[in-house]
């Protein structure tokens, strides 16, 4: 590559207190190259865009080490503004559109072409009229561009998601010097005959000269459109290859590849099996946002801990969130053959099935309650513990020394680091705030635990603690354990098999000692098996 | 005194402090300067404690009626009139039948808490639909009720002449005696004076009862949830707890409470007063709350009833004393208003957005 490169990234290095999320990254783009970068959730593939972008959270945090070089010339991006007039442009993941503008007014929102008027003689140029004219015109020539038919005069609010897509990218390439164009997941919304229409129209945007850096994780897309694919797996950059030697499966093995040590588990007095299910689950469909569930079957044997993995947005954490009845959900779950309501949480928790929840703050605590309040509460409400005795259920009185005896024995059991039971738990770190929401989840006892997300956004020490905390119980109490996690590493650690969802359905169940490449290639919806068989 | 005991007193008093809040020991000192004013011009001391409580025991129940909608994420509840109106209705009745004393008040509120929960149901029905928004459509709801209420008042068929205008012989008085009903059953019941101070018993008894009542049930199993559903309403669903029906349930509690509190105050005044007298029924109670030190986020017992206290005695005080300062000047009734509607103003726009 020479001089003609439109972006070089020079050993890029961020570090978000003490963490290393992006370690020496370099990159380069021709003009009209279409570059895939790929890699899992958390492989640094935002903060590489963030860091581009010269958002304020990268200064907020201490800035990055490297260098940025557009055009040949060392640049230092301050703020998006800066990208815009560097010419480099991004098409969002979630539309950034004013659904009551019309198309074209959206693409040439602040902007806009301006003729003079009396009142913008007298008062200054923000009173000058629009050019209407031009703006229709110039919005249809960018539309064009991509080879879509959409009225420029459409309210963007009346138009199926695709067309949204459609707006965002023409927007982009109205603006004049656009050079590179960067495209974050622009598939994920998509249905499959707008994404393959999206993606002739980055072919035709590539031949026209302008430079797209793909962000994805569907590699099937990669290997239509890329010409070069850059493999990103905790903040490095693990392999460079031009798509002609490129092999689906050889992304996928190096996109999770990583050493699983699988600590050998304390072993069971009867390990799990098909015969005896606790838990089925038919054709659920959830309408969760940005994690639907569509149709999807799954089986759950006593006593085992059952993983669910997957990207992000393709529905693996709208399950528990639907078994439970968190969000409007439909289909047949059946707990020992006996059928469960779906949004009911009551009934959902009666059956002996508990919920810890991935939005720990959000659902999981009550921030400004005691440590004691917040786990005893859901038994309290629905199993009537810690109360007592009365004549009218509903209005029987806490009993505070059983509360206080109970939250005690938690806060030992799962070692929780507090003053005390009374402590708010808002003022708790991110691990102990966890684990008092696996406290509140014991408390009920339950048959069946559905955990989501359980290591999120708390520190290396307290994750080991957290999935050390699950396997004691499933082992001790015999618990069943639905553990749903974005790190595939930690379900390979603790789950005696893996489910992986895809576009919200069971793409397939793994044990946990399958390779690499079966990993990969099932999150990227190409099952390798599959294929063999049909 | 050794230095470890001087610490421990200066942290009961650090303690003492913070749980107590700036605005409500300002509100404390301005308050007991103007006792100390009121010694000092020789005014009649025991009129004026005499005064605060009964206005105490007149208002508790009105300001407890804010708790359940703060408890259940509802907010303050501006539309405090629409309680108070099933109040009055239940206390005209009760006047029309011509029953008198205990009898009285006991009918009027048979009538009035019923009326109350219909009301309220259907005005947390209308909540539901404006989340986010309760306490603006709250105050309409009220100002609305209380304006259409007019019309009821003026052509129900209410027919003792004691309670109808005397020309025309149609449509109920805009004040109406309980002189000869049950004016006063409460403040007389057990009433005894103490150096020269009157004390209402009975009306600081009843106060008391819905206090404890109202105390009792936020540590019941429903009290909880309700509390849970206003501090984090995906907390509560996921805890199986029926996020709407208790707010429902919160709504008419208040509303029902706000009916007992206006029979209360009504009895103790001497007078119901009709057409747009409810019209700001709820400001004084919404105001002694904040002042209590209660916020949108955390309401309690002790709230009320500090608020109740600090708010009621600062406006029987301030209003005399400053009419003897000033000699005559009344400045009191816009000193009211000042307080009040300020304190509704400073604690909304320091409450924390959810």
């Amino acid at each position: 590559m020479g001089n003609g490169n439109v972006l070089e990234l020079k050993g890029i290095t961020k570090s978000f207190f003490g963490t290393t999320v992006l370690k020496d990254v370099n990159l380069s783009m021709n003009p009209g190259e279409i570059h895939a970068l790929v890699g899992e959730n958390g492989a640094g593939k935002s903060t590489l865009m963030n860091i581009l972008f010269g958002m304020q959270v990268i200064f907020d945090t201490g800035g990055f080490d490297g260098q940025i070089v557009v055009g040949g010339q060392a640049v230092t991006i301050d703020s998006p503004r800066k990208a815009m007039e560097l010419g480099i442009g991004m098409v969002h993941q979630e539309f950034m559109l004013i659904p009551g503008f019309t198309v074209s007014e959206n693409i040439k929102l602040n902007r806009e072409p301006t003729v003079r008027n009396v009142a913008s003689r007298l008062f200054g140029p923000k009173l000058e009229t629009l050019n209407e004219p031009l703006m229709q015109s110039d919005s249809k020539a960018a539309l064009g561009k991509l080879a879509v038919s959409i009225d420029e005069m459409a309210l963007v609010g009346t138009m199926p998601v695709g067309h949204m897509q459609f707006v965002e990218i023409a927007r982009e390439i109205d603006k004049k010097n656009v050079r590179l164009l960067v495209f974050d997941e622009p598939t994920a919304v998509l249905t499959e005959s707008e994404a393959s229409l999206l993606l002739a129209a980055m072919k035709r945007l590539s031949s026209e000269g302008i430079a797209i850096l793909f962000i994805t994780h569907r590699l099937d897309e990669v290997m239509e459109v890329a010409d070069n694919i850059t493999i990103l797996r905790d903040g490095e950059i693990v392999s460079r290859m031009p798509r002609s030697e490129a092999k689906l499966d050889r992304i996928a093995q190096l996109m999770v590849g990583r050493k699983i040590e699988r600590p050998v588990l304390p072993p069971r007095k009867s390990e799990p099996s098909e015969k005896d299910v606790v838990l089925k689950v038919d054709n659920l469909k959830v309408d969760m946002p940005g994690e639907r569930v569509r149709g999807l079957n799954l089986t759950v044997r006593r006593g085992e801990i059952l993983g669910i993995g997957g990207l992000a947005g393709h529905g693996k954490v709208g399950i528990a969130n639907g078994v439970i009845g968190m969000y409007p959900a439909s289909g047949r779950v059946a707990k020992d053959g006996v059928q469960i309501p779906v949004n009911d949480p009551k009934r959902a928790l009666l059956s002996g099935m508990a919920f810890v929840s991935e939005d720990r703050r959000g659902v999981g605590l009550l921030l400004d309650e005691s440590i004691e309040m917040n786990i005893i509460l859901t038994a309290m409400q629905v199993q009537g513990k810690f109360l007592k005795p009365g004549v009218l259920p509903n209005l029987r009185l806490e009993d505070r020394a059983a509360v206080r005896e109970h939250a005690l024995e938690v806060i030992r059991d799962l070692d929780i680091r507090c003053t005390g039971p009374a402590q708010l738990v808002r003022r708790l770190s991110g691990g102990n705030q966890q684990k008092v929401c696996l406290g509140r989840a014991f408390t009920m006892e339950p048959e069946v635990l559905w955990v989501s997300e359980p290591t999120r956004g708390i520190d290396v020490g307290a994750k080991q603690l957290v999935l050390d905390l699950l396997v004691k119980f499933n082992r001790e109490h015999g618990m069943t354990i639905v553990m749903t996690s974005s790190e595939l590493g930690e379900l390979r650690k603790i789950c005696d098999r893996i489910a992986i969802v895809y576009r919200g359905q069971i793409a397939g169940v793994l044990p946990p000692d399958a390779s690499d490449v079966d990993f990969g290639l099932m999150m990227a919806g190409k099952s390798a098996t599959l294929e063999e068989v049909s | 005194m050794s230095d470890e005991s001087k610490a421990d007193v200066r942290q009961y008093v650090r303690n003492a402090y913070e749980q107590l809040g700036l605005p409500r020991l300002i509100i404390i000192i301005f308050l007991l300067s103007l006792f100390a004013v009121a010694v000092i011009m020789r005014m009649d001391l025991a009129i004026l404690v005499k005064d605060s409580i009964t206005r105490i025991g007149m208002n508790g129940i009105l300001v407890l009626a804010m708790l359940p909608t703060l408890a259940c994420g509802v907010g303050l509840n501006f539309g405090l009139p629409v309680g108070v109106i099933a109040g009055l209705v239940g206390a005209v009745t009760s006047m029309n039948w011509g029953l008198k004393g205990f009898a009285g008040f006991a009918a009027a509120m048979a009538i009035a808490i019923p009326l109350a929960v219909i009301a309220g149901y259907l005005y947390a029905m209308l909540l539901e639909r404006v989340q986010g928004q309760e306490m603006m459509v709250g105050t309409y709801v009220g100002f609305s009720l209380v304006s259409g209420m007019c019309m009821f008042w003026l052509l129900a068929p209410y027919r003792n002449p004691a309670m109808i205008f005397a020309l025309g012989g149609k449509g109920l008085r805009t004040t109406i005696t309980l002189d000869r009903t049950f004016g006063k059953v409460l403040n007389d019941f057990l009433g005894f004076s103490i150096l020269d101070v009157y004390i209402p018993t009975g009306l600081l008894l009843f106060m008391g009862v819905f206090y404890v009542a109202i105390a009792l049930f936020f540590k019941s199993k429903a009290g909880l949830a309700m509390r849970t559903v206003g501090s984090n309403p995906m907390y509560a669903r996921s805890s199986g707890i029926n996020v709407q029906g208790m707010r429902t349930l919160g709504v008419i509690l208040s509303t029902v409470l706000a009916a007992i509190g206006i029979l209360v105050y009504s009895q103790s005044y001497g007078f119901v007063q009709l057409y747009t007298a409810p019209l700001t029924a709820a400001f004084p109670a919404v105001a002694s709350v904040l002042i209590g030190g209660a916020s949108l986020r955390k309401a309690t017992i002790g709230h009320a009833l500090l608020g109740t206290v600090l708010f009621h005695t600062l406006l029987t005080i301030a209003l005399p004393v400053t009419q003897t300062v000033l000699q005559g000047a009344d400045i009191s009734e816009i000193a009211r208003m000042i307080m009040s509607n300020g304190m509704i103003i400073y604690a909304l726009t320091r409450a924390e957005r959810r």
